[in-house]
């Protein structure tokens, strides 16, 4: 079974535990009324979903309850890093040349 | 035998246990709750006499209390000054003591959490079967699992049939 690292419970916890919430580090436009339709489309729809390192959010639902994020690699499915909402998004190709490439 | 109560060779006993106070407590700091001791840290759980504060997250606790003592832990709740929630959540959930030497092979039929590594004295909420629930750890051998009252014959069930199987020796 695929284990998670939460940031705020300190522990690698099952994944039936957690919910996946999709990309990170997507802020919402200050002013959307400024927008042009194809902003607030890229805004609401428009993904990167890269092949490599991918930034996400994820939710320790049946746990702590809480968001964070995570750089998951997504070849391997290999979670390279969970951090605590808020915190910056780490570099990945540091985190893709980490020997154990499981930074906490 | 209560009625309640089930028992089989293997050693796990499943029981219902009578209804308790149960307060969903929510606030961002937990050192400004005079008269409550909270933990801090996720899982951890403190008793103050007959009242246990479970701390289900960062910002979260489920307190537990008699219901002797229903009227006392509001009052202390009610003299919390900084933005919080406090919920009673009593009648929404019940709890099933589990004890027995096999019941972290009764309790990993559903639930995906390595409970061995699980403290005494220490808690979670987690899965059982996809309904959430949550563990405390009361001994050893003896857990127990509070679940919404909804869900509560779906899981029933599952340790029931469970139970079985482990007495047959599956
Ligand atoms: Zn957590």
């Amino acid at each position: 079974m695929l284990l998670i690292y939460c940031p705020y419970c300190e522990q690698d916890l099952p994944e039936l535990e957690f919910a996946y919430a999709g990309e990170a580090h997507i802020a919402r436009p200050a002013d959307p009324a400024a927008l042009s339709d194809e902003e607030w489309r890229d805004f609401l729809f428009i993904r990167s979903n890269p092949k490599g390192v991918h930034f996400e959010r994820w939710r320790h639902l049946n746990g702590c309850a809480r968001f964070f994020n995570a750089a998951r690699e997504t070849v391997g499915d290999k979670f390279l890093a969970t951090y605590k909402a808020g915190e910056p998004r780490p570099d990945a190709d540091a985190l893709l040349a980490s020997p154990t490439g499981d930074a906490k | 035998m209560n009625a309640m109560t089930s028992t089989l060779a293997a050693g796990v006993t499943i029981t219902e246990l009578a209804p308790t106070t149960r307060i969903a407590l929510r606030l961002a700091d937990p050192a400004t709750v005079p008269g409550l001791s909270l933990p801090t840290e996720v899982g951890a759980r403190s008793a103050d006499g007959s009242r246990t504060a479970l701390c289900l997250g960062p910002d979260e606790w489920l307190i537990e209390a008699p219901e002797a003592d229903r009227a006392a832990v509001l009052a202390t709740l009610a003299g919390i000054s900084a933005p919080h929630s406090a919920v009673e959540v009593s009648d929404r959930e019940i709890t099933y003591a589990l004890e027995g030497p096999a019941v972290l092979d009764l309790l990993a039929t559903g639930c995906p959490r390595d409970l061995a590594r699980m403290p005494v004295g220490s808690g979670a909420r987690t899965v059982f079967d996809t309904a959430q629930v949550v563990l405390t750890r009361e001994t050893d051998d003896r857990f127990h699992l509070t679940v919404w009252r909804s869900f509560a014959s779906h899981v029933r069930a599952l340790l029931d049939l469970a139970q079985r199987e482990l007495a047959a020796g599956l």
